[in-house]
């Protein structure tokens, strides 16, 4: 349960994922989001009307995935840092994995790293495609991260290799 | 003595909101700071926040001081006192009494509204006062506002938002988090804050509490164990951690000191973070005039203290003879603003709270 | 202990300054609490209390508790967590409840 582990469960991920049809189609947003906190920056954020207007604040927010491009606007505007972008359809063999992160040091473009799912867990390496830094994203940085396609939808941290004393 | 429209006490959130909505309407506002910036807690909020756009959500609380202070800066109603401390209320005179850079003066002031916030608790356990103990919010003033960090390894006591959130903020400092414990057996604070420490391998323990720190004049060591359901400690269950510094953050109490003073009805209500001040929906207390706002008035977050603070600032502003058909309209819409982050299930807590609470205006 | 690069904040300081803590020349930043000195220092034993000489530290850092308590140029019962450091203060660990100036 995750109010007391922090971590969700199956069941709670299943009932945020987009369609496998869907995630072959190519990049999508997948909201990590599953308390009823007052909070919308979400749908403030998005620029293509893919996260439904918030009737009540606490509302957990409702994505069309249809209209959603994985453009990964959301991913910064989130103060959980909740919202991940996942795109099936980078390569035959992997799927990229857009990761907030808020750390030093930034890794660099075709650095191998250590994958983590949800609880931390090392489940196996990734290879950084790209570090997305902008103004409007206020400090909050995106990094890709290629990793094996069906570890796509656990991958949501990473760690360098190296150990600093 | 110069009498003062409205005097607000403490810039942070609340004060600052206060400030800003009285003056709107024409009022004279002083608004009194002890710190030498205005912004309370704001300055130490590296995360960013909740809420909506009007209470400037996805803003890292640090940058939200600046936007509020534009809305004070031009305007020739506004006077800001920094480095002055509220001392005490002489109730025969109706006079504040102020301090800045040991010169004491008094104020008068028509209308007085109280934004002091709130403190930390503390928690008892053996060897509780050794030096490398701290309060969460100890932590994130030294780390983020004088940019030194408290330890290498520290152990967390509390899961709810400021626990969560400041052991995010020890790890962006480069501080290793060896565990968050929580005596609860369940999550305190928001899950989304949570979900990030645990992909990060940082394990939170609920259903545990502190027993003890060791070391010989700093910390060296905690020692922590399991709980069961009637929260009593179970015995084999003990742990060494093996920690530098020990995070306390259970919670926060009102410094309502003023407020005593000044002879408004306190109620004790454990949901609202203690003794707190009785007030009406236009949050003035059982003293005409005297009106709270933020975590004084009950312990909360940022987004509500802004607020209530605008709710105080424009009743007093309008009990002075600013009020106006606009006046109601912002009013009212923040009263609104305010129930809606109140009206979901995280704030079953606070609702139930106000409900012990409140008297009728 | 201090902080060089933050992937969310940075630290604008001050002038550089000598003080001394307990006869014993340390730098830190002019203006800055001078607990927030020490602790950059290593220096986290700021008194000990009055009965029992317990080694104490700041507990709240934002001038509230009263834990940090220390004799800054002579004068005892200085909240250092808020008190600003100056060039060539004289810092020490108060022992007990501190006596008010020899000579005021």
């Amino acid at each position: 349960m995750m109010k007391r582990t922090g971590v969700p469960n199956r069941e709670d991920i299943d009932s945020i994922l987009p369609t496998a049809e869907r995630l072959a189609q190519g990049p999508v947003a997948i909201v990590e989001c599953f308390e009823k906190i007052p909070c919308n920056p979400c749908y403030t954020a998005c620029q293509f009307d893919a996260i439904q207007e918030f009737e009540d604040i606490n509302d957990r927010p409702i994505i069309d995935f249809a209209a959603c491009t994985g453009c990964g606007l959301c991913i910064s505007a989130c103060p959980g840092l909740a919202i991940f972008v996942v795109d099936q359809t980078y390569s035959d063999t992997e799927a990229v994995v857009q990761i907030p992160y808020e750390f030093l040091p930034v890794p660099e473009v075709g650095e191998e790293v250590l994958a983590l799912d949800r609880s931390g867990q090392v489940i196996t390496k990734g290879r950084v495609v790209k570090v997305k830094e902008t103004k409007k994203m206020n400090l909050t940085k995106v990094v890709s991260l290629a990793v094996p396609k069906e570890l796509a939808i656990e991958v949501r941290f990473f760690r360098r290799e190296k150990r600093h004393g | 003595m110069q009498t003062h429209e409205i005097a607000v006490i403490g810039a942070g959130p609340a004060g600052l909101s206060a400030a800003i909505a009285a003056a709107e309407f024409g009022a004279r506002v002083t608004l009194i700071e002890r710190n030498n910036k205005i912004g309370g807690q704001l300055i130490k909020q590296t995360h960013a926040f909740f809420g909506s756009e009007k209470q400037y959500a996805s803003h890292r609380g640090i940058d939200i001081p600046p936007l509020l202070y534009q809305k004070l800066e031009d305007k020739s109603n506004v006077q800001i006192l920094l480095e002055t401390k509220v001392q005490g209320f002489y109730p025969d005179d109706g006079v504040l009494g102020l301090e800045n850079k040991e010169a004491f003066f008094p104020l008068q002031a028509e209308r007085i509204i109280v934004a002091t916030g709130a403190s930390e608790k503390t928690l008892a356990f053996v060897n509780n006062d050794l030096p490398g103990i701290y309060g969460a919010g100890a932590v994130q003033t030294l780390m983020n506002v004088h940019g030194v960090i408290p330890g290498k390894r520290v152990l967390m006591i509390g899961s709810g938002n400021i626990g969560l959130i400041v052991s995010y903020q020890l790890l962006q400092a480069g501080v290793q988090v060896a565990s968050i414990i929580e005596a609860a057996p369940c999550i305190g604070g928001y899950l989304v804050h949570a979900a990030k420490l645990r992909r990060m391998g940082i394990p939170i323990r609920t259903s545990h509490t502190i027993l003890s720190a060791q070391g010989a004049k700093e910390v060296e060591r905690a020692t922590i164990c399991g709980l069961d359901e009637s929260w009593k400690p179970v015995p084999g269950t003990e742990q060494e951690m093996d920690v530098d510094t020990i995070c306390i953050s259970v919670g926060l109490s009102p410094l309502a000191e003023i407020l005593w003073q000044m002879g408004c009805e306190m109620k004790y209500v454990p949901a609202l973070g203690g003794h707190v001040p009785v007030r009406d929906k236009q949050m003035q207390t059982s003293v005409a005039g005297v009106y709270v706002a933020g975590d004084v008035a009950s312990v909360e977050e940022a987004s509500s203290a802004m607020m209530e603070g605008r709710i105080a600032g424009l009743a007093a502003a309008e009990s002075l003879g600013y009020g106006s058909e606009q006046l109601n309209v912002e009013k009212k819409d923040a009263l609104e603003q305010l129930h809606s982050l109140r009206s979901g299930p995280v704030g079953e807590k606070i609702r139930s709270g106000m409900h012990n609470l409140m008297q009728e205006a | 202990m201090r902080i060089q690069e933050h992937p969310i904040l940075s630290f604008p300081r001050g002038r550089k300054v000598k003080f001394t803590f307990n006869g014993q020349e340390l730098e830190g930043y002019e203006g800055e609490p001078i607990a927030a000195a020490l602790h950059a220092a290593g220096v986290r034993v700021l008194r000990y209390s009055p009965n029992l000489h317990r080694p104490r530290g700041f507990y709240c850092a934002i001038g509230n508790c009263s834990s940090c308590l220390m004799t800054v140029d002579g004068e005892p019962n200085v909240r250092v967590c808020i008190a600003e450091l100056q060039e060539g203060m004289a810092v020490e660990i108060q022992k007990g409840k501190g006596e008010l100036y020899a000579n005021s």
